[in-house]
C-alpha cells in the first residue's frame, strides 16, 4: 500500500504541480513550485515517514501504553486496598459499636440488679421497723390503759371515802358501805 | 532587502541518484530526518525512566500520545484503535515539523506542497482503502446522501464526488499555504527591523509576537490535519 501511495502521489503531484506551473511568473517566485525538486523531497519523505512510523508503532508507543497501563493498573490496585481497608475499618468500627452497646445495656441491667435489690432491702427494714414501732406503740398503749384502770381504781376509793364523810356530815350517821359502793359504781359508770 | 521567498529554496546537501530517480539529500531532507531524530528522541528519552510518576518531560510525551489517542477515540471511536500508529506519526511529524521550522535558520519542509500533498494522498488512497476493505462497494453509497429526493441526487451525487476528490487538496493546501504565509511575514518584519535603525524595535516586537503566534499555528495546522484524518477515517469506517 504504502509503495502504492507513494507512486500514486507522485504521478498526482506531478498532475498539479503541472496546472500550477502554466503560471510562469508564479512559478519562478515561489521555490515551492519548482518540480525539479519534487523527486528528492518526496523520496526522504517517504523514507523519513516510514522510519518514523515503524519507529513509533515498534519503540515509543509501546513504551508509553505500558507505562501508562501500569499506572492505570496501580491505581486499581490501590482503589482496590483503599475498599478493603475501608471494610475493615467499618467492620471494626461496627465491632466497637456492638461492644460499647453491649456494654451499655449490661451497665443498664446491673444498675437495675443494685437499684432492685436496695429497693427490697428498705422494704425489709421498713416493715422490720414498723413492726417495731407497732409493738412499742401497742405496749405503751397497754401500759397508758393500765395507769388508767389504776387511777380511775383509786378515784373511787376516794370517791367512797369523800361520799361517806360528806353523808356522814350532813347527816350525822355514815352510810353502809355497801350502798356507798353501790351508789359511788354507778355514778362511775354514768361519768365513764 | 532579503527576499522573503529565498527561505523556501530547496538546497541540495549531498547528490543521490537511484536508478534515474533524483534522490538527492537537500535541505528539505535533512530537516525530514531531523525531524524524525527529534520526534524519537522525545519520545523514548521522556519515556527512559518509565516514572510511575512522570516528570515534566514524560508528562509532555504522555500527554503526546493521549492527546492523539483522544483525538482517535472521540473521532473515530474504538475501530480507530488499529490506525493509531499512523494517525500519531501523522500528528507528530507534522508537529514538529512546523517547530523545527520556527528555529532561526532552520528549513520548514510543511511549507512545500509536494510534501503536505504527499501526506495528504497517503491519509486519502489510505482512508478509501480502508473504506472499500471495511464496506466492499456498499462504500459508494457515501456518495449517496441518504433522505433525498432522486431528482436532486442527480446534483448531489457530482457534488459529493467532487467534495470528496477535493478532499487532499484541501488538506494539503491548508497546512502549505499557512506555514508559508507565516513565515513570509515574520521574513517580511524581520527585513525591516535593521534598515530602520532604532525604529527598526517596532517591526521587532511585531516579529517576537508572531513568534508566539506562529507556534500557535504550528501546533494548530499539526492539530487540524490530524482531526480531518480522523473525521476521514470515520466516513469511511461508519459511513457518515
Amino acid at each position: 500500500m504504502r509503495i502504492l501511495n507513494k507512486k500514486t502521489a507522485l504521478g498526482l503531484s506531478a498532475l498539479v504541480s503541472g496546472a500550477l506551473v502554466s503560471s510562469p511568473a508564479f512559478a519562478k517566485g515561489l521555490p515551492q513550485l519548482n518540480v525539479d525538486t519534487f523527486a528528492p523531497q518526496v523520496v526522504w519523505l517517504v523514507i523519513t515517514f516510514v522510519v518514523l512510523y515503524l519507529l513509533m508503532s515498534n519503540v515509543a508507543l509501546p513504551r508509553i501504553g505500558d507505562v501508562l497501563e501500569e499506572r492505570q493498573n496501580k491505581i486499581d490496585d490501590n482503589l482496590a486496598k483503599a475498599q478493603e481497608l475501608k471494610a475493615q475499618g467499618e467492620a471494626a468500627c461496627a465491632t466497637y459499636e456492638k461492644s460499647l452497646s453491649d456494654a451499655r445495656t449490661n451497665a443498664q441491667a446491673a444498675i437495675r440488679e443494685v437499684k432492685d435489690s436496695a429497693a427490697a432491702e428498705a422494704a425489709t427494714r421498713q416493715s422490720a421497723l414498723n413492726k417495731k414501732l407497732q409493738a412499742q406503740i401497742s405496749s405503751s398503749e397497754q401500759a397508758i390503759t393500765k395507769a388508767r384502770d389504776e387511777a380511775l381504781l383509786g378515784i373511787k376509793d376516794i370517791a367512797t371515802d369523800v361520799a361517806s364523810s360528806v353523808v356522814e356530815k350532813l347527816i350525822g350517821d355514815a352510810p353502809q358501805t355497801k350502798t356507798l359502793n353501790g351508789a359511788v359504781k354507778a355514778s362511775l359508770k354514768e361519768q365513764a | 532587502m532579503a527576499n522573503p521567498i529565498e527561505q523556501f529554496e530547496i538546497k541540495t546537501l549531498v547528490d543521490i541518484n537511484l536508478g534515474g530517480i533524483d534522490a538527492s539529500l537537500t535541505n528539505a531532507g535533512a530537516f525530514m530526518v531531523m525531524t524524525v531524530i527529534s520526534v524519537t528522541m522525545f519520545l523514548v528519552m521522556g519515556m527512559n525512566k518509565r516514572a510511575l510518576v512522570p516528570g515534566r518531560w514524560q508528562s509532555m510525551a504522555e500527554l503526546s500520545y493521549e492527546f492523539v489517542a483522544g483525538l482517535l477515540k472521540d473521532n473515530v471511536g474504538a475501530e480507530g484503535r488499529k490506525y493509531f500508529p499512523f494517525v500519531f506519526t501523522l500528528f507528530m511529524f507534522i508537529f514538529f515539523a512546523n517547530l523545527l521550522g520556527l528555529m532561526p535558520y532552520a528549513f520548514t519542509f510543511t511549507s512545500h506542497i509536494i510534501v503536505t500533498f504527499v501526506l495528504a494522498m497517503v491519509v486519502f488512497i489510505g482512508v478509501t482503502v480502508i473504506g472499500f476493505a471495511v464496506h466492499g462497494m456498499k462504500f459508494l453509497t457515501f456518495f449517496v446522501p441518504s433522505g433525498v429526493p432522486s431528482v436532486v441526487l442527480i446534483l448531489m451525487v457530482p457534488i459529493e464526488i467532487i467534495s470528496y476528490l477535493s478532499r487532499p487538496i484541501s488538506l494539503s493546501v491548508r497546512l502549505f499555504a499557512n506555514m508559508t504565509a507565516g513565515h513570509i511575514l515574520m521574513k517580511v518584519f524581520a527585513s525591516f527591523i535593521l534598515p530602520l535603525g532604532i525604529l527598526g524595535i517596532a517591526p521587532f516586537v511585531v516579529d517576537v509576537a508572531l513568534v508566539g503566534f506562529e507556534l500557535l499555528v504550528a501546533f494548530l495546522q499539526a492539530y487540524v490535519f490530524t482531526v480531518l484524518t480522523c473525521l476521514y477515517l470515520n466516513d469511511a469506517i461508519h459511513l457518515h
